[in-house]
């Protein structure tokens, strides 16, 4: 029933804040976001790691084809959910300094945007699965495409044309699936678990499930859309698309690729790999080079997921931790360094690190929290990230020593774009952009304070989450090698 | 069997109902015609399979499922009508009765069991819809859409009476069981390229009729000059009983030389829907672009035909549900937007028409968003679960490539459908308020309504059929 309720409560909560008017949407959105946190952390409490799926429940959708409305938590759902409804509340607060048009509809779409992630993640019946894949665009496209930038009709067009090819191929996939099940059919996944597929087959399903998922997180070559609609986009449809939506694509390669396709990853797991592993060091470089601190970090984005991917493919215990441990941290990381690029375009008016410099001298506590998220960005010890890009660097390490070790380099590329992006906007010479910068105000800080906290808390004692997911990943391991 | 029966009855009434003084009595009654006609379907729900008129006709729940859906897209289009008010030329009871003529034709095309029942029931149909497409008689383009029509029309009738000649030669009978009997006895080493020649001939014509490719041509021109209210009618009931006949043909005579027909029906579909979806991305006129899209869904409903599994029956009347609700809102906002504002002394109805039509109209720009997103297929629409049920007809067949292209196609779709909505919510037109009479708004929001609630519970009409 928390399952339940945990996908209901943001769809309720969306109606309501559409319903409560203008002025009050953003306290109500506020509040509701923090219930359904509420809601999340009471599962969480109750929650079993050893006890497999639970707070399941079933409803026949169609009854005769087999097809149910259908979902329960593991470990894996759960660490997204919690990810999810941690983040939301924060994204919606960070909106409190613009004054959106349309307020009412925009903390709605965010809420509706909540309910489609958390389906997403908790769904256990394949085409529920899809439906909440593809419902999740949609709120994210209007709000890109009516509140983004002067390019956004363009831009966000693009997104979604690109993203949706990818899950139309998924639903290809998903339905061929559905006809190898024995008996009348059934969607369920556990049910797409047990087929046993001739291993060219599951080389064309690896396509199809990769495709949709690569496009999704975006791997390389698979990326353009990304670093232009992170541009374009207002603030919190971005931190939307970076911090929660791109663990789409890379919970399903963990639910989906992985465990009904082990065959096809025998063939193009490789492949896989490297192209991950071509992203990591790709955006990488690109990131370096970057001046618009918003794109800097969309390509920091997409060399980080690039890993996750990378530790995914190597299908060992310590890569599906990494990854998702990495989500984890990736999420509050990013959402922390968007929002504090938000403040400092509030505030000067540009995102161009050529014309930013010497903020420091009158920000000390922008400077602090400024400077912990990147660490944590860059993968420093005791911060959240360094967990993260352990485990993974060490499964790609054993996957391959070669691709480890150019993998490996994210630590040195990673330090140096974000390094750079730190001096040249907060040290330096006082630009005049930066006259009469203030420093946080409560609410800002009260956006921050909760990500620093779980920099620490993830980067001191993962074991909190490791714990969580840790027999869900094994069990799928099993299932996968046998 | 009664609808066809009343309907003729009361299309001649309605005829009688143009000389009546009061002109405001026309369309009430005709809707109260059209409930009759659905309500009389009905009564003999489950009563099937019952085969009249010494066997050539036959009403089953498959029947009864496709006169009902031609018989709510018909009431839903009349209803928008508004009677022909604003057009001083018209003549609404000539209209009306040849509406509700060719209605008559339709039904006889989704239960014939004898080919002479199709062919006279084609007939009626098509004619009836020349007339009508030409109805706009001062305008041009109305006139020369209902010649190309017409034309291409006639000729098409010709290929399928050949069609049929040749099949009557073959087999030695025009009914439907009959036929079945002589193709599933066809002895090793013989083969009746009479009935195969004649097949093919039939069907040119039949897809003709539904547009598909390489038949299409006339489309584009037709659906843009007849008058929208007219080319609603032929994109709905025209598609819905061409491809119940189909269905019907393929199902029930041909099933058992399956192997002989399917890659033919495979390469129509793939053909179509290039056509179809590739047509409509360069078009600026909605209407047009409706009109490509109208071929393109000709497209998938064929790839059920091609599959033609025990999913098929049901993905088909599914479909059309779901395409004909969803194309009725589509030109209902067109014909109330194009009346509004004018383009070069016409009609408006390029995309641009629907510029800022979120805040002209708001309840408009949700009836067509909606429209378009079940066009495109997007979930929690009627128009996803149409187009999952062909896909899984194909998937049960084993033809997963057709179904790969039918994917990028869809994908291809969302490009066209979205610029409408692109235009009505994201882009900045001029301050007028279009105004909905109450009823006309009642049948959009009732189409919309039945649009999402398929989506949610695509499940309703499971087992019915």
């Amino acid at each position: 029933m928390l399952t339940l309720l945990l996908i209901l409560l943001p769809i309720a909560a969306g109606v309501l804040t559409l319903l409560s008017g203008e002025r009050l949407a953003k306290q109500v959105a506020l509040v509701s976001g923090l219930a359904v946190l509420g809601v999340a952390v009471a599962t969480w409490l109750q929650f079993d790691p050893a006890a497999g799926t639970q707070f399941s429940f079933k409803y026949a959708w169609l009854a005769s084809g087999g097809i149910s409305f259908a979902a329960g938590i593991d470990g894996i759902s759960l660490v997204l959910v919690l990810l999810t409804t941690f983040l939301t509340p924060l994204i919606i607060l960070s909106a409190f300094n613009h004054d959106y048009r349309k307020p009412a509809s925009f903390y709605s779409l965010i809420l509706f945007m909540e309910a489609a992630l958390i389906g997403v993640f908790t769904a256990t019946d394949a085409f529920l699965f899809y439906l909440f894949f593809e419902a999740a665009l949609i709120p994210v496209y209007f709000l890109a495409a009516i509140w983004g930038g002067e390019n956004r009709l363009k831009v966000t067009f693009k997104f979604f044309i690109y993203t949706i090819f990818g899950s139309l191929l998924m639903l290809v996939g998903l339905v061929y699936l559905y006809y190898q099940t024995p008996g009348t059919h059934t969607s369920e996944i556990t049910a797409f678990y047990q087929l046993q597929l001739p291993q060219q087959t599951q080389g064309f399903i690896f396509w199809a499930f990769f495709i949709a998922f690569a496009i999704k997180m975006p791997l390389f070559p698979f990326h353009t859309w990304q670093p232009d609609t992170y541009t374009e986009s207002p603030t919190p449809a971005t931190m939307l698309l970076s911090g929660i939506m791109l663990k789409m694509g890379v919970y399903g390669l963990i639910r989906f690729l992985l465990p009904i396709v082990p065959g096809g990853m025998e063939i193009w797991g490789t492949m896989a790999m490297v192209l991950s592993v071509i992203g990591i060091i790709y955006g990488s470089i690109i990131a370096i080079q970057q001046s618009d601190m918003k794109r800097l970090i969309a390509y920091s984005s997409f060399a980080h997921v690039g890993l996750m991917a990378a530790g995914v493919f190597s299908y060992s215990i310590n890569g599906l931790q990494g990854a998702l441990i990495q989500m984890l941290a990736h999420g509050i990381n990013v959402i922390g360094l968007f929002f504090i690029i938000d403040i400092i375009y509030a505030r000067t008016k540009t995102r161009y690190l050529d014309q930013l410099g010497g903020i420091t001298q009158s920000t000390p506590h922008l400077s602090v929290y400024f400077m912990i998220l990147l660490l944590g960005s860059v993968a420093l010890p005791l911060t959240n990230g360094f967990v993260g890009e352990f485990l993974l660097l060490s499964s790609v390490f054993q996957y391959d020593g070669w691709l480890g070790a150019i993998a490996g380099l994210t630590i040195i590329l990673g330090s140096v774009y974000m390094l750079r992006l730190f001096q040249k906007s907060m040290f330096g010479p006082r630009s005049k952009w930066v006259e009469g910068f203030q420093d946080l105000t409560m609410s800002e800080r009260a956006v921050l304070l909760p990500l620093v906290i779980m920099v620490f808390w993830i980067g001191i004692y993962p074991n909190t989450f490791l714990k969580l997911t840790e027999p869900a990943v094994s069990q799928l391991l099993q299932m996968v090698n046998n | 069997m009664y609808p066809i029966i009343l309907l003729s009855v009361l299309g001649v009434v309605t005829l009688f109902l143009g000389f009546s003084k009061s002109k405001n009595i026309l369309l009430p009654a005709v809707l109260f015609f059209l409930v009759l006609a659905i309500a009389s379907n009905f009564v003999e729900w489950n009563k099937g399979p019952l085969l009249y008129f010494y066997d050539m006709l036959r009403v089953d729940n498959l029947t009864l499922a496709f006169n009902g859906i031609v018989l709510l897209s018909a009431f839903m289009i009349v209803a928008i009508s508004g009677g022909f008010q604003d057009n001083p030329d018209s003549e609404p009871a000539e209209y009306y009765g040849l509406m509700l003529f060719s209605l008559v034709g339709a039904l006889m095309m989704i239960g014939f069991e004898h080919m002479i029942m199709l062919f006279i029931g084609v007939e009626i149909l098509s004619v009836a819809m020349y007339i009508l497409t030409g109805s706009n008689k001062r305008n041009l383009r109305s006139n020369e859409a209902a010649l190309k029509y017409f034309l291409m029309g006639a000729f098409a009738t010709g290929f399928m009476l050949f069609g049929m000649t040749l099949i009557y030669g073959a087999t030695g009978s025009f009914k439907l069981s009959h036929i079945h009997g002589f193709a599933s006895n066809i002895q090793a080493g013989t083969q009746p390229f009479l009935m195969y020649a004649g097949l093919l001939l039939l069907l040119i014509g039949m897809l003709f009729k539904v547009s598909a490719a390489p038949f299409h041509f006339w489309t584009p021109d037709v659906y843009e000059g007849a008058p929208t209210i007219f080319t609603t009618f032929m994109s709905t009931i025209v598609k819905t009983a061409g491809f119940a006949a189909l269905f019907r043909l393929l199902n029930t005579s041909f099933s058992e030389i399956y192997g002989f027909w399917w890659i033919i029906i495979a390469v129509i579909a793939v053909l179509t829907l290039l056509v179809g979806n590739i047509g409509a991305t360069s078009q600026n006129s909605f209407k047009r672009m409706l009109a490509y899209s109208g071929i393109s869904h000709a497209g998938y409903m064929l790839i059920a035909l091609t599959a033609l599994t025990k999913p098929s029956q049901s993905a088909i009347v599914f479909y059309s549900l779901a395409y004909s609700l969803s194309t009725i809102c589509a030109f209902g906002v067109l014909i109330l937007v194009s009346k509004e504002k004018t383009f070069e002394g016409q009609p408006n109805e390029r995309y641009e028409a629907f510029n800022g039509l979120a805040k002209q109209n708001p309840v408009l720009a949700f009836v067509l968003a909606v429209s378009m997103l079940s066009l495109a297929g997007i979930p929690l629409t009627a128009g996803f679960w149409g187009k999952f049920f062909i896909f899984t007809s194909a998937a049960e067949r084993g033809i997963i490539w057709i179904t790969v292209i039918a994917v990028l196609m869809s994908a291809v779709g969302i490009y066209y459908y979205f610029r409408v909505i692109i235009s009505s919510y994201l882009k900045e037109g001029d301050l007028i308020k279009i105004r909905v009479a109450p009823f006309y708004q009642v049948i959009l929001l009732l189409a919309t309504f039945l649009t999402i609630l398929f989506g949610l519970a695509p499940g309703v009409f499971e087992g019915l059929i």
